[in-house]
C-alpha cells in the first residue's frame, strides 16, 4: 500500500477567502483587547489543567480541548448577551466560559460532581447553562446546527432582536444538517450566525481528506452571506462576528463565518494511547504554534502599551480562579444515586 | 357533542390549543395545504408567524423543534409519514428524548410531533411503519395513539399542553372515520387507559389502528358466548399497566393486538410486565397478534395478509380459551 502523506490540516490560508472589509471594519480597542486576551487566557488555563487532571487519571470521562482556538469562542461572544443563545459542539468548554458561564460549576460537572452544571449528568461534552443562553455543547456531531436554527426562529418569533450562534466545527460542516439549516436560515431570514471553527481535523483525519473546497463558499448558493477569517486572531474574529451579529439582529438574516484555526491539542485528551499510528506530525504542530492566538493578542497589547507587571497580574488573577474552580470542583459531593432517575420528563 | 371524523377533531384540538395559548408554533411539510387535514385552515387562521410550512428537512426541523421549545416556545412539528421521523432520528433521539436529562433539568420541551403510522393504504413498506417501539424505547418521549374521534381530540390537546416531548401517532387512513367528539374543552390526560367494553372471560388490549378491528372480534365472540373485555391504552408510553393488570387479574387470559411488527412491539413489552406481575392468576400465557416480522407489502392481497384483522385477534381469543 502506498504510504500516504500527512497532510498539511488548512491547504488554504486565510488571505484566500473573501476578506470582511477593512475600510468600513471598527478597531478594537485596548479595553476590549485586554478584556478578550484575559477570557482566552482563562479558557487557556483551565483546558492546560483540564489536560493535567485527565492524565492524571482524576476525570471519568474523556475530555476534548480547544487549545489553540480561543480566539473563536472570544471574538464571538463579547458581542453576546445572556439573552442571546449558543449551541456548541463536543469541544465546548471555551464557549461555555466565553458565553459568562460558571467555571466552578463547569470543572464540577467534568468531575460528575452534585454541584456540576448538570448536576453530573452530563459531564465535559453537555455543560450547559440555559440561564445564561448556553443551550449546552454537545455529542453529536452537527447536533448543536438543528437547536440553534431552532432557538433563532424562537427569537425571531419574540422579536427582541436576540441571535442565536452555533460553534460547530469543520467536520460537522459535512453534516447534512449544515445545509438544510442554511436553507431554512436563507428562506426565514433567521438572526443565526453559523460559526465554522475550521481547526484543521475531523476527529483524528485531516481537513483535505474529508473536506472538499472552502466551507464559507457553501454559503453562498444559498444567498447567505460567507466569509473565511483568520480564526487565531482574536480581533479578525471579534470584527467578523460584530457585522454578522449586527446584521442578524437588525432582522437582515443569516451569515456563515469559517474561522481558520489550529488545534493544538489532540481531538480528545490520550488519543495516542489507542490510535494505531500518528495523524499528523510533531513539526507540524510546532510550526502552528508560532500562530497561536494568545501570543498573537499579547504582542498587539504590548504594541499599544500594557505591560509585563500588567500581564503577571492577569495570570495571576487568572491561574488563581481556577485553582480555585478546581477545588471547588474536587471538594464537591458525588450526585445521590437517585438522581440518575430524575429528569426523563418534565 | 357531535360527530366528526377523526382529522377534524385533532385539527379542532390543535385551533382551541393555539387559541388559548400564543406561544404555540406550528411547522412542518404542507401545513398550509394539509394533505392530511389535520391542520387544515390554520395558517388563515393563526398566519404566518405561527403556522409555518418547512422545506422537506427533516434532520433540522426535529432539531428546530427541540431549539425553539428549549427557547420558551410551545412546538407542534408535523412530520407527515411516520416513516419521516427515521429521516430526523438523530435530533429525536440524541436531543429531544435526551436533552433535558443530560442538562440536569434546566430545560423543558413541549414538543408534539405528529405523524400518521401503519399500513392498509397501498403505499408500500416506506409509508407503512409503525415505529412506535422504538420510540417507547428512547425513555424520554410519551406516545400517543388515539383509537377513537373523540380520544383523538382529548389527546391532542393533553399532549400539547405537556411539557415533554410527545409523539402524537394517528394511524394513516383512519382520519376519515366518525365518532362523537366533544365540543370545546375535553382533554384525557396521557397514560391512561380506557375500557371499551367490559368482559370477564378475556382482556383483549387494542393498539391504535387495531381498535377497530378488535371491537368487531369482541362483537362476534359475543356471540359465540365468549365474553372479551376491551381496553384501548390510547398512550404506549407511559402505559396504564394498571388497567390491564386489574383486568387480567378478573379474566386470567390475555390477548395484545399490535399494528408493529413483532420482535420488540409493544405487544412483547406489555405481555411481558402483564406477566410478570399476574402469573400467579394467567390461565394460560399472554398471546400477541401483530405482524410478522416483514416489511409491509404493496399490494392489497398482500397487505390484508400482513395486517391483523378481526379473523386473526378471534382466533387467538378461541386458542386461548380452549
Amino acid at each position: 500500500m502506498e504510504n500516504m502523506r500527512l497532510h498539511s490540516s488548512t491547504d488554504r490560508q486565510p488571505n484566500d477567502a473573501a476578506p470582511a472589509s477593512e475600510a468600513a471594519a471598527p478597531a478594537a480597542t485596548t479595553e476590549l483587547l485586554l478584556a478578550m486576551y484575559r477570557l482566552m487566557l482563562l479558557i487557556r488555563t483551565t483546558e492546560e489543567r483540564l489536560a493535567k487532571v485527565q492524565a492524571s487519571g482524576a476525570l471519568p470521562g474523556p475530555v476534548h480541548l480547544s487549545v489553540g482556538q480561543e480566539a473563536v469562542a472570544a471574538g464571538v461572544c463579547v458581542h453576546l448577551t445572556d439573552r442571546d443563545w449558543i449551541t456548541s459542539n463536543h469541544r465546548g468548554h471555551g464557549h461555555f466560559l466565553a458565553k459568562s458561564g460558571d467555571l466552578p460549576r463547569m470543572i464540577a460537572e467534568v468531575f460528575g460532581r452534585a454541584t456540576g452544571v448538570c448536576g453530573g449528568k452530563g459531564g465535559s461534552m453537555h455543560v450547559a447553562d440555559v440561564s445564561k443562553g448556553i443551550l449546552g455543547a454537545n455529542g453529536i456531531v452537527g447536533g448543536g446546527i438543528g437547536l440553534g436554527t431552532g432557538a433563532a426562529w424562537a427569537e425571531q418569533l419574540r422579536g427582541d432582536g436576540n441571535v442565536a450562534v452555533v460553534f460547530f466545527g469543520d467536520g460537522a460542516a459535512n453534516q447534512g444538517v449544515m445545509f438544510e439549516a442554511l436553507n431554512i436560515a436563507a428562506l426565514w431570514k433567521l438572526p443565526l450566525i453559523l460559526v465554522c471553527e475550521n481547526n484543521g481535523f475531523s476527529e483524528f483525519s485531516p481537513s483535505a481528506t474529508v473536506t472538499a473546497g472552502e466551507i464559507w463558499r457553501r454559503a453562498e448558493p444559498f444567498g447567505v452571506p460567507g466569509l473565511a477569517v483568520d480564526g487565531n486572531d482574536v480581533v479578525a474574529v471579534w470584527r467578523a462576528a460584530g457585522t454578522a451579529i449586527a446584521r442578524a439582529r437588525a432582522g437582515a438574516g443569516s451569515t456563515l463565518i469559517e474561522a481558520r484555526t489550529y488545534r493544538l491539542r489532540g481531538h480528545v485528551e490520550a488519543e495516542m494511547t489507542f490510535l494505531s499510528k500518528a495523524y499528523r506530525e510533531d513539526a507540524e504542530i510546532e510550526a502552528r504554534r508560532a500562530h497561536e492566538p494568545l501570543m498573537q493578542a499579547r504582542r498587539k497589547l504590548e504594541q499599544a502599551g500594557i505591560t509585563a507587571a500588567t500581564f503577571a497580574g492577569i495570570e495571576a488573577e487568572v491561574l488563581a480562579q481556577v485553582d480555585d474552580a478546581f477545588k471547588f470542583a474536587e471538594e464537591s459531593p458525588w450526585p445521590a444515586v437517585e438522581s440518575a432517575y430524575t429528569h426523563m420528563f418534565s | 357533542m357531535a360527530k366528526k371524523r377523526m382529522v377534524q377533531a385533532i385539527n379542532e384540538g390543535i385551533a382551541e390549543e393555539m387559541a388559548r395559548d400564543p406561544s404555540i408554533v406550528l411547522f412542518g411539510e404542507d401545513v398550509e395545504v394539509s394533505p392530511i387535514g389535520d391542520t387544515r385552515n390554520l395558517f388563515e387562521r393563526f398566519g404566518p408567524a405561527r403556522v409555518r410550512n418547512t422545506p422537506i428537512s427533516e434532520t433540522v426541523m426535529t432539531g428546530m423543534a427541540v431549539g425553539a421549545a428549549a427557547a420558551g416556545y410551545r412546538v407542534i412539528c408535523h412530520l407527515f409519514y411516520g416513516n419521516f421521523i427515521y429521516t430526523g432520528f438523530d435530533a429525536i433521539a440524541n436531543q429531544a428524548a435526551k436533552l433535558r436529562y443530560m442538562l440536569g433539568g434546566q430545560i423543558r420541551l413541549p414538543i408534539t410531533f405528529m405523524a400518521v403510522i401503519g399500513g392498509g393504504r397501498s403505499v408500500a413498506a416506506q409509508h407503512s411503519d409503525s415505529m412506535h417501539p422504538t420510540l417507547m424505547n428512547l425513555g424520554g418521549v410519551k406516545v400517543v395513539m388515539p383509537g377513537s374521534p373523540g380520544d383523538a381530540k382529548g389527546l391532542i390537546k393533553s399532549s400539547i399542553r405537556d411539557d415533554s416531548p410527545v409523539f402524537f401517532l394517528q394511524a394513516a387512513g383512519r382520519g376519515g372515520e366518525s365518532g362523537e367528539v366533544p365540543d370545546g374543552e375535553y382533554v384525557i390526560p396521557l397514560g391512561k387507559a380506557i375500557i371499551l367494553r367490559p368482559g370477564s372471560n378475556v382482556t383483549v388490549v387494542a393498539i391504535g389502528s387495531m381498535v377497530k378491528p378488535a371491537q368487531r372480534a369482541c362483537d362476534e365472540l359475543a356471540k359465540a358466548g365468549v365474553s372479551a373485555e376491551l381496553i384501548d391504552p390510547r398512550c404506549v408510553m407511559p402505559f396504564d399497566f394498571d388497567t390491564v393488570v386489574d383486568s387480567v387479574k378478573r379474566t386470567g387470559r390475555l390477548v395484545i393486538v399490535d399494528e408493529a411488527r413483532r420482535t420488540c412491539s409493544a405487544a412483547s413489552e406489555i405481555a411481558a410486565t402483564v406477566t410478570e406481575r399476574t402469573f400467579g392468576t394467567l390461565r394460560a400465557p399472554a398471546r400477541r397478534v401483530t405482524v410478522e416480522d416483514v416489511a409491509m407489502p404493496y399490494s392489497p392481497i398482500l397487505e390484508k395478509a400482513v395486517i391483523p384483522d378481526h379473523l386473526r385477534i378471534m382466533e387467538a381469543v378461541r386458542g386461548l380459551m380452549q
